[in-house]
Formats: structure tokens, C-alpha cells, sequence
């Protein structure tokens, strides 16, 4: 894991100084709310529904155990006993004093974390493959890179006051876990024919009121001049991007109405004039940062073999781990997703816990993944069993990775000031509906979505199903579209027709998988079978007038 | 009726103007037909953030805000976590908001 040099450390006390005092300044009058409010959202704080929110960056996902043991405590310190990992990778707590903020980033900077750049028109945090540096179908581990391009992007003054926020994605592996190309910039670490290592751009995706899928606007950029052309991708996007309506400010807007050949053109040329400019970190800085990132001492002569004698077991082995590139070891996923619960929290207790079997499992590492579940990149096999038993006694052995009890979630609007809808609610129905009789596994693959309001931050436009909370003239009401997928094969979900209210929506799911398995083909997934049979028998099956 | 909301400038919690002082219960907001000037003066005085009124109305249960969205804020909780709201022993507290 990366740890932080003098100059990592010293920017992020500053800041925390800086913030202790605008604090007080705003405590006691001296700053107002329309000067404070900046401030206090470059560091990730915000005034949301009940209480103030604040969002801690976790960069491309990895915690260590300390980390992770400090994001517990501060669920209890200073929340109520629980936080929220979000679809960003990040984590929130949802009932922050604001007089308790200030020391609440002292104690994240003693275990080298932060808020900064969580909120705002700038670049967030970056986000990566959960699988990283533990998977074998990448050709390097990309972490090295989203560190550079964390470096890089902190306290960046070109890029603080962008047109909208920006969000950069980089993976290295075939199979896409990371949702890259709904990124502003997606990278897609690449091999080409001569062998060498470069970046394949995406550029103009996101999701939100205006989904895209961002175009391949350069198939081989050489690694060393990743930070290059990443400058001149934000500077052609700073100059053009829509200052004057916040609703196509998006890079994404811009490339679509510049169209992918004509911002290339522009990227290519800034990228010639920055090439004379020096910008380029030197290699031994990548060299320094990818040392952190080494392979840990894996042990050899492990056995490959589990006992699977213990039924429970051997699902949650099935459904939540998956091949590690060491023999003998395995990538576990802890699923956030109990049944009924909350996606994406944890209490204090599971947060410690989750650190302290990182510490005895991992390496002492875990990842936090864009679906709201908590990644272990390298448990031995032979300690699965025992791995399995403690999540089991804290709730937290829910065997569901990617079925549809595995929902995405957004706070919604039992939190978000912004949401429209609840999602958790409609969330924690559907997963009651389908856990019963083991329904989810029947189904299999079947990722589920659901976003409160169109901003999208459940990722609704990337579900398998996905599910859109709307306020219909005071009501909740819920669109359902289908179709949707956030992986190699990215597609982008359709509305299927009117909404349902919160039990509507429960029955519309329940029709449309009743449908897939009527008609699903050998091996076909869901999404498959959406894909074979298009949206008319589905939308046909969803608002018959029959009884299901 | 008019009442006005907003959020503790050092808690963050949601409170309700009472025609003196600022309540965590709805039940105790008073109808106020000039917020304007009251909002101002509150929030210069630096004890309540991001104020503004909403239309409500009395009903025999209390006062219900007229939006889902202040329902949810005057519960003082998510309808998931009633633990945590300001009817922890109401089961049904949820239904409220609806």
C-alpha cells in the first residue's frame, strides 16, 4: 500500500488546520455561510437531510487495517455507531456535528486519510478494480497509476474550479469490475502488439440525467506520458466545458456535442503542446510509488483444496471469493448486503472487525468496491473456513456477491437532500422477496440498481434492472428500466414504461424475472436473455393485466 | 399553515422555528407567514443554517408537513432506522412520513 512521504503528510495537516480555523471562523460569525459552504465541501462536508454528512476519500479503494480500525472508531466517536460505503468507493457518516468535523480529519490524518476533493467542481477520488494486484486477468496492477494520478490531481490549481466534478477511473485487467467507461476519464491499462505497456483513453462517460458511455478517444497512450495526456484531456474540457448550465457541464455533454473525432483532434494537439512543457512526473517517481505496491510475501506449497463439506460454507465460497493470481490463495468479498439490511453499512463493530481480519487474512489490506461491499485481496484458502465463521458471528457471510439480493443503493431520500424517492426501503423488500426460497440463486447473475433521484449515485443506468425513484406529484414513484451494465460489455439501461409505487415496483421485478426464467437459454444470465429477446416480451410480462 | 425549518448551525440537526427559539419537534412549530425576516435574523445570529419555509398543515395526529421530504426530516431519522429517529418506540413511525 502506498504511505504517505513528508510532503503527502504536511499538505494534508494544512489542511486540516486550515479547515479547524474556517471552522471556528464560521462558529463565530465571521464567516458566513455562502463563504463558509465552499470550504467546508472541499472537504467533503455536507448539509444533507437530518444532519451534516461527511464523505472520506479512500483512494481506489484500499484501506489498511489501521485505516480501516480509525473509520470504525469514528463511527462511534462522533456518528452513531455506523457508516455508509458508497458507490465511490468512499466512505460516509451520515450525523456529524460541525463542530466536531475539524477533529474528526486530525484523526483521519494520523492514519494518512482525508475529505478532500470529496465535494466539488474537481477532480474526486480515483477509483479502481477491487481485484487489483490480487487478480490474474490484469497485466499489471493499475495502482501505481491511480496513486500518480491522485498525486497529481490534489490541490491541482488548474483543475479545482472545473466546469462540474470529474471523475477518473484507471483498471488494467480484461474483465472490467470498476464501471470504467461511466467515467469522465476511464483508463484501461493496455498491452499492444509490440508488448509495450500504454493507457487506452475513454473519455465523455457518466451517468447521472444524461447517461453516455464514454468513446475510445486514444487506443495506446505510452505509460510514460499518462499524466500528459490526462492534462490535456481536463484543459481541452476546462476551456469548452458549459460554465452556464450546470446540467451540460459534463465532459461527457462536451464530447458529445463537440463529437469524440473533434475533441480527439483538440486533445491531441494540447497534448503535442504539453509534451514540450515538461510535465511529465519522472519515471523514478513511478518507480518510488510502485514499490509500495509490491506483491506481499505470498507463501508457496498452499494447498488449493477447501473442505466444502459445510453447505453454507461452500456457497459463500462459491458466490463470494474468486481466483487469486497466487496458488493457494483466494480474493474474498465480505458482502454489505445482509438481508433485509442497509446496502453499504456497517457498524462500528463490523468496520474493526472487517480491519482486524484484514490484519490476520490479508496483509493487513482491504478494498472497498463501487457495489458496496468490502474487498480481502489475498486470504489463504486454508483460512477461508476460519475467515467464513467470524463474518458469519457479525452478520456479515451474506452469500450474494452479484446475485440480486446484491443491490446497489443510494442513500435516497431517507438521507440525501437532493433524492426524490427512498431506495433502501424498495432495496430491502426486493432482497426479502427473492432470498425467500433461495430465489436469488435460481436467478444468478442479476445486478440490481437503484437510484433516489436522476443524479444516478445508485448507478440505475447500469443495472442488469435498474430502478429510478421519482417524486410524482408528491409521491414516491419508481421507473423501471432493464438492460444495463457497467462491465466489458457496457450498456446503458431503458426505461420500461409508467412507474409503480414501492409495491409495484416489488411485483414488475418479480414478473420480469419470472419471464427470464420461462425463456432463459442454457447459461444465460439475465441480462442475456434481456439482450436475445429485447424489451417487448418483458415490458408485455411487467404490465399484464394478468395476476402474476 | 407556513412553518419554518432548518438545520442547528453546530449540530446539523434539524430543528423547527416555535415563534421564539428553534424545536427538534414539529409538533411545536408555529404558523409564521413573514419567514423572511425571521430566517434572516436566525441565521445572522448564527443558530440555525439553511432555513426556509415550507406549507404543513394541522391534522388531528399534528402538524405534517405538506413534502415527503420534510416528513422524513421532521421523523428526525431515516424510515430505516427508526433506532434512530425521534419515535424510536413507534413501529409504525414510518407509515407517518408516507
Amino acid at each position: 500500500m502506498y504511505a504517505y512521504d513528508n510532503y503527502d503528510q504536511a499538505m494534508v495537516d494544512a489542511r486540516v488546520a486550515e479547515f479547524r480555523d474556517q471552522t471556528r471562523r464560521r462558529l463565530d460569525g465571521s464567516l458566513s455561510e455562502e463563504k463558509f459552504r465552499p470550504l467546508r465541501l472541499q472537504n467533503g462536508l455536507y448539509l444533507q437531510l437530518h444532519a451534516y454528512m461527511l464523505r472520506v476519500a479512500v483512494p481506489y479503494g484500499t484501506l489498511s487495517g489501521a485505516q480501516m480500525r480509525v473509520l470504525g472508531d469514528i463511527a462511534d466517536k462522533y456518528d452513531r455507531g455506523y457508516g455508509h460505503f458508497t458507490t465511490r468507493q468512499n466512505i460516509q457518516y451520515n450525523w456529524i456535528q460541525l463542530k466536531d468535523a475539524p477533529d474528526i480529519l486530525a484523526d483521519l490524518a494520523k492514519v494518512e486519510m482525508h475529505a478532500i476533493q470529496t465535494s466539488g467542481n474537481c477532480i474526486r477520488n480515483i477509483s479502481s478494480d477491487q481485484y487489483a494486484g490480487a487478480t490474474a486477468d490484469e497485466i499489471i496492477d493499475p495502482r501505481p497509476y491511480a496513486e500518480l494520478l491522485r498525486q497529481w490531481s490534489s490541490f491541482h490549481p488548474e483543475f479545482l474550479h472545473l466546469p462540474r466534478k470529474f471523475k477518473i477511473c484507471v483498471i488494467a485487467a480484461e474483465t472490467d469490475r470498476a464501471a470504467m467507461r461511466l467515467h469522465d476519464i476511464g483508463i484501461r491499462i493496455v498491452r499492444n502488439d509490440a508488448g509495450e505497456i500504454g493507457c487506452a483513453f475513454y473519455v465523455g462517460g457518466g451517468m447521472g440525467r444524461t447517461p453516455m458511455i464514454a468513446p475510445l478517444i486514444n487506443a495506446f497512450v505510452p505509460l510514460d506520458h499518462l499524466i500528459t495526456y490526462s492534462e490535456a484531456c481536463l484543459r481541452v474540457y476546462n476551456r469548452h466545458g458549459r460554465r452556464d448550465n450546470k446540467y451540460k457541464a459534463r465532459i461527457k455533454i462536451l464530447v458529445h456535442e463537440l463529437g469524440a473525432e473533434e475533441y480527439t483532434r483538440q486533445v491531441e494537439e494540447e497534448f503535442a503542446h504539453l509534451q514540450t512543457q515538461g510535465l511529465e512526473p519522472p519515471l523514478a517517481e513511478l518507480a518510488r510509488i510502485a514499490t509500495h505496491f509490491a506483491d506481499p510475501a505470498f507463501e508457496t506449497g498452499l494447498p488449493d483444496e477447501i473442505d466444502l463439506t459445510n453447505p453454507q460454507f461452500a456457497k459463500w465460497v462459491k458466490t463470494n471469493t474468486a481466483t487469486h493470481k497466487a496458488p493457494g490463495y483466494a480474493i474474498a468479498t465480505i458482502s454489505l448486503k445482509p438481508i433485509g439490511g442497509i446496502p453499504g453499512d456497517a457498524s462500528a463493530d463490523q468496520i474493526r472487525l472487517m480491519a482486524d481480519l484484514s490484519r490476520d487474512y490479508s496483509f493487513d489490506e482491504s478494498r472497498v468496491t463501487h457495489a458496496q461491499n468490502i474487498v480481502l485481496p489475498h486470504v489463504r484458502k486454508q483460512d477461508l473456513y476460519a475467515l467464513w465463521q467470524k463474518l458469519e458471528a457479525a452478520g456479515l457471510a451474506t452469500a450474494n456477491l452479484d446475485d440480486i439480493t446484491d443491490i446497489i443503493a443510494c442513500p435516497g431520500l431517507d438521507y440525501c437532500s437532493l433524492a426524490n424517492a427512498r431506495s433502501i426501503p424498495v432495496a430491502q423488500k426486493i432482497a426479502e422477496r427473492f432470498a425467500a426460497n433461495d430465489r436469488a440463486t435460481l436467478l444468478g447473475e442479476l445486478k440490481l440498481k437503484i437510484s433516489g433521484c436522476i443524479n444516478a449515485c445508485g448507478h440505475h443506468h447500469a443495472g442488469h434492472i435498474g430502478i429510478l425513484g421519482v417524486d410524482r406529484k408528491g409521491t414516491e414513484n419508481y421507473q423501471l428500466l432493464l438492460g444495463g451494465s457497467e462491465g466489458a460489455d457496457t450498456s446503458l439501461a431503458q426505461i420500461t414504461g409508467p412507474g409503480f409505487d414501492e409495491d409495484g415496483i416489488v411485483e414488475a421485478i418479480d414478473r420480469a424475472t419470472n419471464l427470464y426464467l420461462a425463456e432463459r437459454a442454457p447459461d444465460e444470465r439475465f441480462l442475456d436473455t434481456y439482450r436475445r429477446l429485447g424489451m417487448a416480451p418483458f415490458k408485455a410480462a411487467i404490465y399484464s393485466k394478468e395476476p402474476a | 399553515m407556513k412553518i419554518i425549518t432548518g438545520n442547528d448551525l453546530a449540530t446539523g440537526a434539524v430543528v423547527w422555528w416555535t415563534g421564539t427559539e428553534w424545536s427538534p419537534h414539529v409538533d411545536d412549530a408555529a404558523d409564521t407567514h413573514d419567514a423572511a425576516p425571521i430566517i434572516a435574523a436566525e441565521e445572522a445570529a448564527r443558530r440555525v443554517n439553511g432555513a426556509y419555509a415550507i406549507d404543513a398543515s394541522q391534522t388531528p395526529e399534528g402538524i405534517r408537513p405538506a413534502h415527503i421530504k420534510d416528513r422524513v426530516r421532521a421523523l428526525g431519522g431515516p424510515t430505516v432506522r427508526l433506532d434512530l429517529s425521534l419515535k424510536p418506540a413507534d413501529p409504525a413511525a414510518a407509515n407517518w412520513v408516507l
